[in-house]
């Protein structure tokens, strides 16, 4: 598993540093991380634009500087509950291809850094959307932080309704 | 990496052959000017020139053949009648599919390559069929085409030139400088200044060009050779060559020259000092300034610079800039947000508590009206003339005639009319299809039209112009026309029509466009692809534009599409639909109303009819075609009347109109799929996304359209 984390995010500043520094958030009462990298900016929530005959984990579409960006609720991607979506709310913009995407969060909670050793393989349990979108859990501060797969979560060009 | 310069290369090349089509077609139509032959000799030798140096020998031993061929017709060797324009047309077609084998990769057609260049070899005198080709120096002026005759035995002699460059050649990259290395290649060269012009300090126009140099060169070189030298800078400067020989044939020549030039000092007489070589270059001082840019140009570029700007100048020199189109397009989304931002400034503004607030209403407008004029140039950035999607046209035409064995002309109009870049790329196909189907269909043969008392060759004409806030593009062809009867017929075989049917002419036209609908009675390798005109329809459709047919029996058919003017903007109704905001195309609008409880007729179990006017028109609810649910029960206030393509008309239930404005039309692609009924989104003033509804397809989801069946659809379709 370690070595396939190096190769996943084997680029320069896993080879710099040993650690890397991921953003921890919540999800539905649960502890996430993405590679700092991997984020764009952090906003705060607002309400947007609904898409017509979207599936429930798509809120629909913001606009980031003029660009139309799409915004997934992480929580019902994952399977647990819809989020009802507050002002306390945190939308994370992550790049998918290029392309930028919105990721709804409750809340980010701090920046850690992790010793790329340190990164368990995911046990394997009974529940799909887990093990693809999961790639691995670190403890920290003794909880479990999830590391998701971003490239499995959102895949583009997204077919929302044909 | 060569790869950016070869890159570079092939955009030139684009424009190379653009030039070389415009030539060969103006020469076709008759236009036999010197210069006009030049312009093409001197495109074709420049794509030569860098084909060279990326050792794209194909390409290379093509043009030369090419440039070969023309340099004869420019030495008055060969006279430009109709079957040598002809195969000169399709070798600069060929020479385009070779430019674009080279860059994109894959075969050409060895067959036609050979047989072209067969056909060439024919035009050229044996002697100079050897492909000895000099890559183009770097180092300025002396490009002596490849192929040079030598008519005399190489004797001594002297010519004294009279050099006086305008002020456009320097601005074309010229350098005199350069020139003058090239003659001192050539033999002994004398150089005299001549800066009688040049006024006093203070009257000095940087921009103007007041040197003239008298130059004495005594060289064996023919006189060719040293007019060659100054081929490129023809028509921008004033020259006289005199050799010794022609002296007093040229007496009378001279003497006007002298007059012009108020007894130009001779060069002759000893009293000018045979200056060194390198003297120009400081007294050339006043001129620096105004060529600072164009000198290093004229070293660093090589000779396709040169030539390119200067096939350029005949249609008005602009200079121009090459962008990417990403760029553009962000700048585009800049000063949309730019102007969302400004919108939201005035609302923050006037929820001030601020008792006078007329200065800063002021700048505010100020501010807005600034904005709008940054996003109007930045639109028209994107509006590129129709010019080379036309002249693609020519060759489409020039295929499709030679494989039906037809003489077929395209006579282009309004060139110059300027559409938005993508509408022009998206009309490539479409035009296609129209015009081969123009020359497969409409155009008789040869013997039907003389038997007709037409003239032989078909003529189709291609003309586009603007109309009222769109584009509008006319194909018009004087062949036979729709053939009524048979078209009747054959959608009557193809069970597209009811047998009974009862249409009026136009409607018989408009058949054409149904899908599933081909006349050719045998397929013909050109025009019967199995694509139909319903694919130009919908490809017009696709791009907001519509498609029109008008056909008179025995005198021809006109084909009429007009497009939006641009792709990026748009005129919509904001409505709000179960408390979303959304954007409805005006042009789809046929009619708006405030609906009443006495408008609305049940019909069926959950079908429902508005009656205007006595007439009863089906209800489409756009939040439930949309699958968003209504917040209460209240009946859609709202009804907007559309017609769609096949003219069936809807009445669209929305709850509120609150404005209509342009909008930016923003695409999903890569957002989300499609969504039935939603066409792109759009950016309001608060910053909020609203959808641009497709009217189309929200009919086609609402569950009420289901209570049409095809054959209503149909029998609309043909009424519209």
């Amino acid at each position: 598993m370690q070595s396939q984390v190096e190769v996943k995010h084997g680029d320069q500043e896993v080879k710099h540093a040993q650690f890397s520094e991921f953003v921890s958030f919540t999800v539905a009462g649960q502890a996430f991380c993405l590679k700092i990298t991997q984020i764009r900016e952090i906003r705060r929530w607002s309400p947007v634009t609904i898409l017509p005959h979207a599936p429930s984990d798509v809120l629909g579409v913001m606009n980031l500087r003029g660009a139309v960006i799409p915004i997934y609720d992480l929580s019902a991607r994952f399977g647990l509950h819809q989020t009802e979506a507050s002002e306390r709310n945190v939308v994370i913009v992550v790049a998918v291809g290029g392309k930028p995407v919105g990721l709804l969060a409750e809340s980010v909670s701090e920046i850690i850094s992790i010793n790329p050793d340190d990164i368990q393989d995911t046990p394997p349990v009974d529940s799909r959307y887990t093990m693809e979108y999961i790639q691995g859990i670190i403890s920290h501060d003794e909880t479990m932080v999830r590391i998701i797969n971003l490239d499995a979560v959102i895949s583009v060009p997204e077919q929302v309704m044909m | 990496m060569s790869g950016s310069i070869q890159d570079t290369f092939f955009e030139e090349c684009e424009e190379l052959l653009e030039a070389t089509d415009e030539g060969l077609t103006a020469i076709e139509g008759g236009n036999h000017d010197p210069e006009v032959v030049n312009a093409v000799f001197r495109a074709v030798h420049s794509i030569k020139g860098g084909a060279g140096a990326f050792g794209l020998d194909e390409l290379v031993a093509f043009a030369h053949r090419f440039e070969t061929v023309f340099d004869e017709v420019r030495a008055n060797r060969l006279e430009l009648e109709q079957k040598l324009v002809q195969l000169l047309l399709r070798s600069s077609d060929h020479l385009c599919d070779l430019v674009a084998t080279a860059r994109d990769g894959g075969e050409t057609d060895e067959a036609h390559h050979n047989m072209l260049i067969a056909a060439l070899d024919e035009y050229i005198p044996e002697e100079e069929e050897d492909l000895t080709f000099e890559p183009m120096g770097l180092g300025g002026g002396g490009f002596a085409p490849a192929a040079i005759d030598l008519p005399t035995a190489p004797t001594e002699e002297t010519y004294r030139i009279r050099f006086h460059p305008m002020k456009e050649m320097y601005g074309t990259g010229n350098e005199p400088f350069f020139l003058f290395q090239a003659l001192k290649e050539l033999g002994d060269l004398e150089i005299k200044l001549d800066d009688t012009e040049l006024p006093g300090f203070d009257a000095i126009d940087v921009a103007e060009s007041y040197l003239a140099w008298d130059l004495v060169l005594t060289t064996t070189e023919p006189r060719d050779k040293v007019e060659a030298v100054f081929e490129f800078v023809e028509g921008l400067c004033e020259l006289s060559i005199e050799g010794d020989g022609d002296a007093e044939a040229d007496a009378a020549a001279l003497a006007a020259l002298e007059a012009a030039f108020g007894a130009a000092p001779s060069v002759e007489d000893g009293e000018a000092a045979p200056a060194p070589f390198e003297q120009p270059a400081p007294a050339q001082a006043p001129e620096a300034e105004s060529a600072p840019a164009a000198a290093p140009v004229a070293d660093a570029a090589p000779a396709p610079k040169a030539d390119t700007a200067k096939s350029e100048q005949r249609g008005g020199p602009k200079p121009t800039l090459r962008v990417e189109l990403e760029r553009v397009d962000r700048l585009i989304n800049a000063v949309g947000e730019l102007i969302i931002n400004h919108s939201m400034l005035a609302q923050q503004i006037a929820n001030l508590d601020v008792a006078d607030m007329r200065d800063v209403e002021t700048e505010l407008e100020g501010f807005k009206n600034l904005a709008r004029d940054i996003q109007e140039g930045v639109m028209s950035i994107r509006a590129q003339p129709v010019k080379p999607l036309f002249q693609r046209m020519a060759r489409i035409v020039r295929e499709a005639s030679s494989a039906t064995g037809k003489t077929c002309k395209l006579v282009t109009e309004g060139e110059n009319t300027e559409v938005d870049k993508t509408v022009i790329e998206r009309l490539s196909d479409p035009l296609t299809h129209i015009l081969r189907n123009a020359v497969d269909h409409g155009i008789e043969k040869p013997e039907d039209r003389e038997s007709g008392g037409k003239n032989k060759v078909g003529e189709i004409r291609l003309s586009a112009s603007h109309r009222s806030g769109s584009v509008c593009i006319e194909i018009k062809d004087d062949g036979a026309g729709v053939n009524r009867p048979r078209v009747k017929q054959i959608a009557i075989d193809k069970g597209l029509i009811p047998e009974n049917a009862e249409l009026t002419d136009s409607e018989i036209d408009n058949l054409l466009f149904l899908p599933g609908f081909s006349t050719a009675k045998e397929v013909s390798n050109l025009s019967g692809r199995g694509v139909g005109m319903d694919v130009v329809k919908n490809a017009v459709t696709g791009l907001g534009g519509r498609i029109n047919i008008t056909s008179t029996p025995g005198k021809g058919s006109t084909f009429t599409i007009i497009l939006p003017l641009t792709l990026a903007v748009m005129d919509g109704m904001v409505v709000s639909v179960a408390d979303q905001t959304m954007v409805v195309p005006i042009t789809s609008i046929v009619e708006t109303m405030r609906g009443s409880d006495d408008m609305i007729n049940n019909l069926g179990a959950d079908g429902t009819l508005l009656s205007i006017r006595g007439n009863f028109v089906p209800i489409c609810d756009v939040a439930g075609a949309l699958g968003l649910e209504k917040k209460d029960d209240q009946p859609p206030g709202v009804y907007l009347l559309v017609e769609t393509e096949t003219g069936q008309r809807s009445a669209l239930a929305v709850d509120d109109i609150h404005d209509q404005r342009q909008v930016v039309i923003k695409s999903l692609d890569g957002v989300c799929g499609e969504i039935a009924g939603v066409a792109a989104a759009t950016i309001l003033g608060d910053g909020k996304i609203a959808m641009i509804l497709d009217p189309e397809s929200i009919i086609a989801a609402s569950p009420s359209a289901a209570a049409f069946d095809t054959e209503r659809r149909m029998n609309n379709a043909v009424a519209s």
